[in-house]
């Protein structure tokens, strides 16, 4: 086991959970503010990589893509707000459950019937692909670095719009208090459905950037919609320090484990029995995880005390 | 409005007319049909224990119908190899027999439902959905990477698992077994909503404050009920195993969690018969709108949402007017 295979795992695990945290931050300020739980977020994901793939289909730029990709699930977003959504903020949990369900159902056979159900590809984009060179030699996707980088500047650029700005401070009046806030003149509806867009726009760019290193296809949203629930159920519901922890724990956890937990295993066991015995815990590690964190903290690493 | 009395007895007698009409007439498909939407039924009798009588909004009931499905998967796929399921620490056969496989079966999602149970119920509201769905996909994981077992392939069974005395084979006896146990299961439903225990779970979901004042331990009257609910749920999925003749990692999905869950919506939350109307609903929409077109999830999902925002009570809702057991 070498220290370059190690680093790149953990590049990996990294680059994995940023990419986790651009959904979860969406799903968790949506939870806070409008105190709504999603489902249909994945739906968004899927959106953002759809709408990519075809402007980069028509126009071949990758950049154009990606803004596609934020307007279309942006789009989408407020549109799923204004006439579904909004009915909901009062209701049960059961019922955001459901209607939300039943948003994944109507994307993903409307997708599936607009796009066919074969998977569409999006292409790197050239200034971007190929590996360099990092300190120690280790040759690493220049792309996957692309993307620790863009992650981590969307996590400090929302945590500034959370901290620094006036909308921001609306929000977080909006996690403590949504009536005084509107009693203090703020147009409540139409901040509800800003913070929606602004996460379904995070939603769908994660889409178009993993829809660039793993295929287009309907469903692609919901296995990283549940990862997302993990991140945030780790880091606390609501809290985006506690989704970006959460995001890279996540990210880190799912990726060092599928390459070392079966290499643990062969240490005391035959390699046959390791690499399955070991691939079958690393795939519940991350719940485990959870689990573990849930017994010491029912609500989350940064979770407000319930 | 029609009393819902009238309407659960409609509902029966049609779901058992309905088979013996396709004996009459020769049509194996819909008696398979009509057995499905028992089965499907008897999961979402399971969860509406949980959901509508205690409040657990649980996303992750595909577990207990899953381990349900594997639990006949195994025994059988041992039995038809002939080999052990274990051979320490004392010697495990496999089995064809159905009771046995029932029995273990509901005893394994017991077992299951404690130890989520427990877990999950530290926490409430919205925690508790996502922690349930996220342990369902750690058992759809687990099974896809379970090689000896089929991992993402499943396993397939030859013949159908043996009940004493009838074969299970010929189409309207496998429904009348499937039948018989959704009629105990609503029975044994009925029962616990007026049982002092019932009561008491009903009380906790509204006020669990008051509940705890009178010396009544709210969680775990919630534990139980989450318990008796993935039992019944685990043995709906030991059957619809059987009906297939196939387990594969599916039945453990978040899809089919969330389908459970629609069977109760589309009935009525918290009535006896809200699940067996949904699914039988479930059923006929999938056979009818699937064979008009090949994306007939939207409609569904067109059809959720109307119930979800406009008709809260469900189909029984619909007919029988608001419920008399839910606030």
């Amino acid at each position: 086991m070498s220290t370059i295979l190690i680093i790149e795992q953990v590049l990996n695990g990294l680059q994995f959970g940023v990419m986790l945290f651009l959904m979860a931050a969406g799903l968790t300020l949506i939870f806070g503010v409008m105190g709504l739980i999603n489902l249909a977020h994945g739906s968004l994901y899927m959106v953002g990589a759809f709408a990519a793939a075809a402007v980069a289909g028509l126009t071949g730029s990758f950049l154009l893509a990606l803004f596609a990709a934020m307007a279309a699930a942006a789009m989408a977003g407020v549109l799923i707000e204004m006439v579904v959504i909004r009915r909901l903020y009062a209701t049960d949990h059961l019922d955001q459950v459901l209607a939300t369900f039943a948003l994944i159902l109507i994307f993903s056979e409307g997708t599936r019937w607009v796009f066919g159900s074969f998977p569409l590809f999006l292409d790197i984009p050239d200034a971007l692909s190929g590996p360099v060179t990092l300190p120690g030699g280790i040759a690493y996707p220049l792309y996957r670095l692309v993307l620790i980088g863009v992650g981590l500047a969307v996590a400090v650029g929302l945590g500034l719009l959370i901290n620094r700005t006036r909308i921001g401070i609306q929000i977080r009046a909006g996690e403590n208090d949504r009536e005084m806030i509107a009693a203090l003149g703020v147009d409540i509806s139409r901040l509800y459905t800003l913070v929606f867009a602004l996460g379904a726009a995070l939603a769908g760019l994660a889409g178009a950037l993993v829809g660039a290193i793993q295929s287009v296809q309907v469903g692609m949203g919901e296995p990283v919609l549940i990862l997302a629930f993990v991140v945030i159920v780790i880091g606390g519901i609501g809290s985006i320090k506690g989704a970006f922890v959460g995001a890279l724990l996540v990210g880190l956890t799912d990726t060092l484990g599928g390459i070392f937990l079966p290499e643990l295993f062969k240490l005391f066991m035959e390699p046959g029995a390791a690499t399955s015995a070991g691939s079958a815990l690393a795939s519940m590690a991350i719940y485990i995880l959870m689990g573990a964190v849930l017994i010491w903290r029912p609500t989350g690493l940064y979770g407000a005390r319930a | 409005m029609i009393p819902e009395r009238l309407v659960n007895l409609v509902v029966l007698v049609g779901l058992l007319a309905v088979p013996l009409w396709a004996l009459a007439m020769d049509e194996p498909f819909t008696i398979t049909l009509a057995t499905r939407a028992v089965i499907f039924a008897l999961a979402a009798v399971g969860l509406n224990i949980a959901l509508g009588f205690g409040g657990l909004v649980s996303l992750g009931h595909a577990v207990f119908f899953g381990l349900g499905g594997y639990a006949m998967g195994i025994l059988a796929h041992h039995a038809q190899t002939y080999t052990p399921v274990a051979e320490w620490p004392f010697l495990i056969e496999g089995t064809k027999s159905m009771p046995v496989i029932w029995l273990v079966a509901m005893c394994v999602s017991a077992l299951a439902a404690l130890v989520i149970g427990l877990l999950s119920l530290r926490t409430t509201g919205v925690y508790f959905i996502m922690i349930t769905l996220a342990f369902g996909q750690m058992f759809y994981y687990f099974a896809i990477s379970w090689a000896e077992y089929g991992g993402e392939d499943g396993l397939s069974i030859y013949v159908r698992n043996d009940f004493p005395g009838l074969n299970t084979l010929v189409p309207i006896q496998f429904f009348g077994l499937c039948f018989a146990l959704l009629c105990a299961a609503l029975l044994f439903s009925a029962f616990l909503a007026r049982s002092p225990f019932g009561l008491a779970l009903n009380a906790a979901r509204q006020v669990p404050q008051r509940v705890e004042t009178v010396g009544l331990n709210p969680m775990r009257l919630k534990l139980v009920a989450f318990v008796i609910s993935g039992v019944i749920t685990g043995l709906a999925g030991a059957l619809f195993a059987d009906l297939n003749r196939f387990v594969s990692p599916t039945m453990f999905s978040w899809q089919m969690s969330g389908e459970i869950i629609i069977f109760i919506i589309l009935g009525g939350v918290a009535r006896l018969f809200g699940p067996v109307v949904g699914a039988v609903l479930f059923v006929t929409l999938e056979h009818f709108l699937g064979g008009l077109s090949e994306y007939w999830h939207i409609y569904l999902g067109a059809l959720l949402l109307v119930i979800v925002l406009f008709a809260r009570g469900g189909v029984i809702g619909l007919l029988a007017g608001r419920a008399r057991l839910h606030d």
